[in-house]
């Protein structure tokens, strides 16, 4: 089939970028979105253009770096799925099909498709270290948990830190990662000593970040390649007024 | 009192005062619509006067009063605030971003939905709270209510920012459960059936009163009705 690309290209952060059309012929549905872009870039390389940057690495769906924007949807078309694992024939051909980077004050673009997702990392490093005991190899299943808890815990902790939450909201709001990333360790002994400081510095430095505000739109849950439940953000909300207010 | 200030400063903190004086402005709009039921009672108005009579003289109601319009302003300010910060979340806007494919109406359409209620809140209380309260009329109340809504636009103006309050409340009223974190699988249709009574039923109620008043109330006072019935249309 035949597909029409436009795709945003930006030389570096300090640049305007701008829509470039690309017409690309005989793609293959088989083919992942990635698949269709590299041939594109070899296209362009074959013909000394500069090809379009964009993140990737596992291509399967696991290490949440190939995000971007496809037709004013997060990981493109469908649910549950994370751009890489997007295939073209959910696509028809003759379509328009309009690529841009993740936008958001706090994942400026470094290049093209890439931007810059450190907001992440700080929020992860704010919210420190989990205090562990030392000393000898402790028998498995010591702590018990409950299959309930540890099943909710192992859902928030699917989180790949993609970034689709904050590109889907309409206020860049970064909350369900935010949720994901307390839920993890709220929800699990190991995680109680640091339980409130982790949950107070990690918003506060959301806040910092720019991210937006949640009006719990819940955009966020529709578009997370791991289907993450906004009830985090309810659990998040309450991590924080508990550990805020008592 | 820092620690309240570095609450309200916090993205989750000045969505709890959304959310709380939001709540207090639905606990009010109950109250408000059950003391208004008793504008139906077909006596010329006597239980209603008595009603507002017995509200005005109370100094707890008076109190009550100031902190209802002190929650609507932080209400409205807070939302303001929000509203602003998560336009600067994104300076640069999508060509194409379908947030229609993933998200309700209602929770789309807040801050224009919560302003044509402010503007709505504005004429509904220079109608009639300034009139009787403040400035003074040789009008009751209900005599002021009958000769308000014989006129077809006002009606029809509560009708339509009525249905935009029920809209703002579908979305209002369960996200700021969702913001103090009090939402669970166990209890959501318990949450959803109170929610219902609050963006659906308690509009249609207030909305009940302008439709009685312009159908079923004779106000002689007043051509523009009596022109309208007979023409089925105001003219
Ligand atoms: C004065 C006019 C009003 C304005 C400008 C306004 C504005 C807003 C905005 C922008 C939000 C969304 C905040 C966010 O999610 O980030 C909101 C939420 C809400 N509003 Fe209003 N509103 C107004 C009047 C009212 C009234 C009269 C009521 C109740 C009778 C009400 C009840 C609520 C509730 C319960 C919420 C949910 C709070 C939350 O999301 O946690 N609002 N309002
Ligand atoms: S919560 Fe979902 S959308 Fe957000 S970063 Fe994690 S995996 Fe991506
Ligand atoms: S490339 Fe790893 S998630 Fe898509």
């Amino acid at each position: 089939m035949n597909i029409t690309l436009k795709i945003w290209r930006q030389r570096n952060r300090e640049t305007e970028g701008r829509f470039e059309t690309y017409e690309m012929k005989d793609v293959s549905p088989d083919m992942s979105f990635l698949e269709m872009l590299d041939v594109l870039n070899i296209n362009l390389i074959k013909k000394g253009q500069d090809p379009v940057a964009f993140d990737h690495d596992c291509r399967e769906g696991i290490c949440g770096s190939c995000g971007m924007m496809i037709n004013g949807r997060a990981h493109g078309p469908g649910r549950g799925a994370a751009t890489c694992e997007l295939r073209m024939r959910k696509f028809q051909d003759g379509d328009v099909v309009t690529v841009e980077p993740w936008r958001a004050a706090a994942f400026p673009v470094i290049k093209d498709l890439v931007v810059d997702r450190s907001a992440f990392d700080r929020i992860m490093q704010a919210g420190g270290y989990v205090s562990a005991k030392t000393g000898g190899v402790p028998d498995g299943n010591a702590i018990l948990i409950p299959k309930p808890i540890a099943d909710e815990a192992m859902d928030a902790a699917s989180c790949i830190g993609c970034g689709a939450c904050v590109a889907a909201c309409p206020n860049s709001s970064a909350m369900l990662f935010v949720a994901a990333k307390v839920s993890q360790f709220a929800l699990l002994p190991q995680g109680q000593p640091e339980r409130k400081t982790r949950a107070l510095r990690m918003v506060e430095q959301m806040d910092k970040e720019g991210f937006g505000n949640c009006s719990n739109n819940y955009a966020c849950e529709a578009e997370c390649p791991k289907k993450i439940s906004v009830m985090h953000i309810a659990r998040l909300n309450r991590e924080f007024i508990k550990a805020k207010v008592f | 009192m820092k620690s309240l200030v570095s609450l309200y400063s916090s993205s989750i903190g000045k969505k709890i005062v959304m959310g709380l004086t939001g709540l207090f402005l639905c606990l009010f709009l109950v109250e408000h619509l059950a003391g208004n039921l008793l504008l139906f009672a077909n006596d010329n108005g006597h239980l209603y006067e008595e009603y507002s009579r017995i509200l005005v003289s109370n100094p707890i109601i008076r109190a009550i009063e100031i902190i209802l319009f002190l929650s609507l302003a932080g209400h409205a300010l807070s939302g303001v605030v929000l509203w602003i910060q998560n336009r600067r979340a994104r300076p640069q806007k999508y060509k194409e971003f379908r947030l229609d494919e993933n998200t309700e109406l209602a929770s789309r359409i807040t801050m224009l939905g919560g302003s044509i209620v402010f503007l709505f809140l504005v004429v509904h209380l220079s109608s009639f709270f300034f009139p009787l309260r403040i400035t003074g009329t040789p009008m009751t109340a209900y005599e002021l209510v009958r000769e308000k809504f014989s006129n077809p636009w006002f009606g029809l103006f509560y009708l339509v920012a009525l249905v935009i309050l029920g809209y703002h409340l579908k979305h209002g009223f369960q996200s700021a459960f969702q913001t103090f974190g009090l939402v669970n699988k166990r209890y959501k249709a318990l949450l959803d059936a109170v929610a219902f009574f609050f963006w659906f039923l308690l509009p249609a109620g207030f909305g009940s009163i302008p439709v009685y008043f312009f159908f079923f109330v004779k106000n002689t006072a007043s051509p523009l009705v009596l022109r309208t019935l007979e023409h089925g249309w105001p003219v």
